[in-house]
């Protein structure tokens, strides 16, 4: 056994380094599949990017009432006066309600506002669904303007029981130099 | 085998060593390449030291007085980086090139020639992070755990130097794992079946084993932390989709077995060292293989407990939390075999012996600490205070570091040739042994009254606490130098000669070689009954 020949060594080698090839590519596996779990188990607090459509059918459950909280914050260096209308309200799921949120870009250039969702306890977040949101798109404003930007949405009636309370919470990022291609950020 | 080394000619007879540094520049020879290792580490355990230094000259006072915030984050950050990647994984690096193949008689590592690379590179690698440090702006400040977006967003612009010395070093340690597996698997000598190998071989394959399947994850992160800072991905970057949290989850998926991969070769080291000192076999080898095995594989479950106060949902935090308290119960094991080893048996207490027990105590008291961390809602009170940096320095300073001396102590005769010097020995330990728990105990206290961890400064309450940590600090840095001096005094050659066995307990197949170990070792392979 002590003078092994060359080419079992090789052989060995082909394999030990194919894991570690698998292994980098695993870290970036890693991505994808954290979008698809948290999708599917909405644990990180994620709503979905795309607009739900409504049923008006749909019954409103009015022996629940479940009441929902506004934040907003500003990522760092984001200039914009950004504030939630109304910080909370008490909804019945199954009901269409409208919120509003004021933004002003206060400066003297036009910038583009990009507003990030988050939902805490993020279980909550799959039972959310806006059917119109401003953080669908990403939102120029120009030197000086100021908008109100409505926010439609129904919380699904199978919104486990235990959840009376839950916040949204925007982060509002100024994307003005990544909109087209982003070089440096540091 | 002759019992009294043969110091006068031991490494001139039959090899071609070129002389001076090109001997040790193109060295493919195990031990070289082990000794260079060791050194390298050494270097490196003293220079992440010096860092501590300015850390805890600093806390000394509350208040701002040596350096400002921003280098102060820089040296906590460089610290934890050196003393990781620098000190305590190319010990053991170096301590697995000069022992597993003496100790599953093979002449040498069986790739040679990858062997001299992976640790010529090491050094350049140090000295490319350690520039950053000088550069406009200073180096990287983000903690050793890089989160983003303080590593991508807000950091400086050497991040690309951190990112490219990580790579370096991963790869680094990627190219000794694979010479460690290959060298386990092909050159055992006849007769050494898998459950008669060693302790120190079995925790090093299976380290190894974690180095390859986690450092190409380390890697993976690095770049997406370059890529999102230089090349406009958003990987971690919730503006354009992504998302920072899954940052600490890759990072954490390598890095609780990286701390893991600190800790079994330093398993290994005291399975060997207990029972030479206690006379007796190892209690329960099996068991202690089995135990590696299993703490290996649970480590790849258990790395959100770092992440407890991210949001998870409620039943991620009873998985996270049930799963790291189960890597107890393997951990356990290992400490209850150690003891029921040492029951009855004969004991001296020579140097290794006393790390050895040293380890064996406050390891547990790391272990306990860290179960305690692992019970979620505590962990919402303990996250990122003193009390974190005293669970990971009981783990890592007195275990994985003191392992390392207890081996360099063990070890040391079959290297040199000469027995250390008995009197610095004691020194060394001794001073070690109460400044370092001078230097880390009250961090426990400091941590549980709320002290935060990586701040330059903090609230009155905690100087009295903070200055006896730093005095046990700068006592337990200027200790080190005691051991230099031993290791450079029996380097040299200075001391009493050792014979073959060096110790009348130790069993094992270095122990049949002379010492000083000839240049050449088992050319010959050994018989293993
Ligand atoms: C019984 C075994 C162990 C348990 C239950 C345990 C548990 C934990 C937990 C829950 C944390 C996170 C604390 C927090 O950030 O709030 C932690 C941190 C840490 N542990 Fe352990 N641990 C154990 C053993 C070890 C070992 C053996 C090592 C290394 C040799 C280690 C090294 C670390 C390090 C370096 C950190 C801090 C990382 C950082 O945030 O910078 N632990 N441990
Ligand atoms: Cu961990």
């Amino acid at each position: 056994m002590t003078q092994p020949s060359q080419s079992n060594n090789n052989r060995m080698v082909i394999k030990l380094v194919a894991i570690v090839i698998g292994m980098f590519g695993f870290g970036f596996a890693l991505v994808p599949l954290y979008d698809v779990f948290c999708d599917i188990t909405g644990i990180n607090g994620k709503t979905n990017p795309y607009a739900a459509t409504y049923d008006v059918n749909t019954d409103v459950d009015t022996s629940r009432e479940i009441t929902v909280e506004f934040i907003t914050r500003n990522q760092s260096g984001m200039v914009w006066d950004f504030e939630a209308r109304t910080k909370r309200i008490t909804v019945h799921p199954g009901e269409l309600n409208t919120v509003e949120f004021y933004v002003k870009n206060p400066t003297a250039k036009d910038i583009v506002g990009q507003a990030i969702p988050s939902v805490s306890p993020g279980t909550a977040a799959l039972y959310l669904n806006k059917t119109e949101c401003f953080c669908f798109e990403q939102q120029p404003l120009q030197a000086g303007e100021e908008a109100l930007m409505p926010m439609q949405f129904y919380v699904d009636p199978q919104l486990p029981e235990d959840i009376k309370v839950f916040t949204l919470s925007y982060t509002l990022y100024d994307v003005t130099g990544t909109s087209s291609v982003a070089m440096n950020r540091g | 085998m002759s019992s009294v080394a043969d110091d006068l000619h031991h490494d001139e007879h039959h090899d071609h060593k070129p002389a001076g540094i090109m001997r040790w520049l193109l060295t493919t020879n195990h031990k070289d390449i082990g000794t260079l290792y060791l050194w390298f580490a050494f270097i490196m355990f003293l220079v992440g030291g010096a860092m501590a230094m300015v850390i805890r000259a600093e806390l000394f006072q509350p208040g701002l007085q040596i350096v400002e915030p921003n280098f102060f984050n820089q040296m906590t950050t460089v610290h934890g980086l050196i003393m990781v990647f620098g000190a305590v994984m190319p010990a053991f690096t170096g301590l697995a090139n000069w022992m597993v193949p003496l100790m599953i008689g093979a002449p040498d590592m069986a790739l040679p020639r990858m062997n001299n690379w992976s640790f010529w590179i090491l050094p350049g690698a140090f000295l490319i992070l350690l520039s950053s440090l000088f550069l406009e702006g200073g180096g990287p400040n983000f903690g050793w755990t890089f989160y983003a977006p303080l590593s991508t967003t807000f950091s400086n612009d050497s991040t690309a130097l951190f990112v490219f010395s990580v790579h370096i070093m991963g790869i680094s340690s990627i190219m000794g794992a694979i010479n460690v597996i290959v060298t386990i698997f092909n050159m055992r000598a006849p007769g050494m079946t898998w459950m008669k190998m060693p302790m120190f071989v079995w925790t090093w394959l299976i380290t190894a084993f974690l180095l390859i399947a986690v450092m190409p994850v380390l890697a993976g992160a690095v770049t997406m932390v370059l890529t999102d800072k230089y090349f406009g991905t958003s990987f971690f970057d919730a503006a354009g989709g992504g998302d920072p949290v899954m940052f600490q989850h890759i990072f954490w998926f390598f890095g609780h077995p990286e701390v893991y991969i600190m800790i079994l070769p330093a398993f290994g080291i005291i399975s060997h060292i207990v029972p030479t000192f206690s006379r007796k076999r190892l209690f329960g080898y099996s068991s202690m293989v089995y135990a590696t095995a299993s703490i290996a594989l649970l480590s790849f479950i258990v790395w959100a407990h770092h992440m407890f106060t991210t949001g998870m949902p409620l039943f991620a935090e009873m998985f996270f939390m049930f799963a790291t308290m189960l890597i107890s119960v393997p951990t356990g094991v290992k400490v209850f075999n150690w003891v029921a080893t040492m029951w009855r048996g004969s004991i001296s207490y020579e140097m290794p012996m006393m790390f050895a027990l040293a380890f064996i105590v406050l390891f547990t008291i790391g272990g306990f600490s860290g179960l305690m961390l692992a019970i979620t809602p505590v962990d919402f009170q303990y996250h990122d205070t003193y009390f974190v940096v005293a669970h990971f320095h009981y783990v890592l300073v007195t275990g994985a570091v003191f392992s390392i001396m207890a081996a360099v102590y063990y070890w040391l005769p079959k290297w040199c040739g000469k027995m250390y010097d008995v009197t610095l020995a004691k020194w060394h330990f001794w001073c070690s042994m109460i400044s370092v728990n001078l230097l880390f105990f009250p961090m426990h206290f400091v941590g549980l009254a709320g002290m935060p961890r990586r701040i330059p400064d903090y609230a009155l309450q905690f100087a009295d606490f903070n200055k006896w940590i730093s005095i046990g600090g700068f006592a337990f840095g200027l200790s080190q130098l005691i051991f230099l001096a031993l290791v450079i005094k029996a380097s040299r050659k200075i001391g009493e000669p050792a014979t073959a066995q060096v110790w009348d307990g130790a069993e094992g197949l270095e122990w049949e070689v002379p010492s000083p170990a000839p240049y050449h070792t088992f050319e010959t392979p050994p018989e293993v009954k």
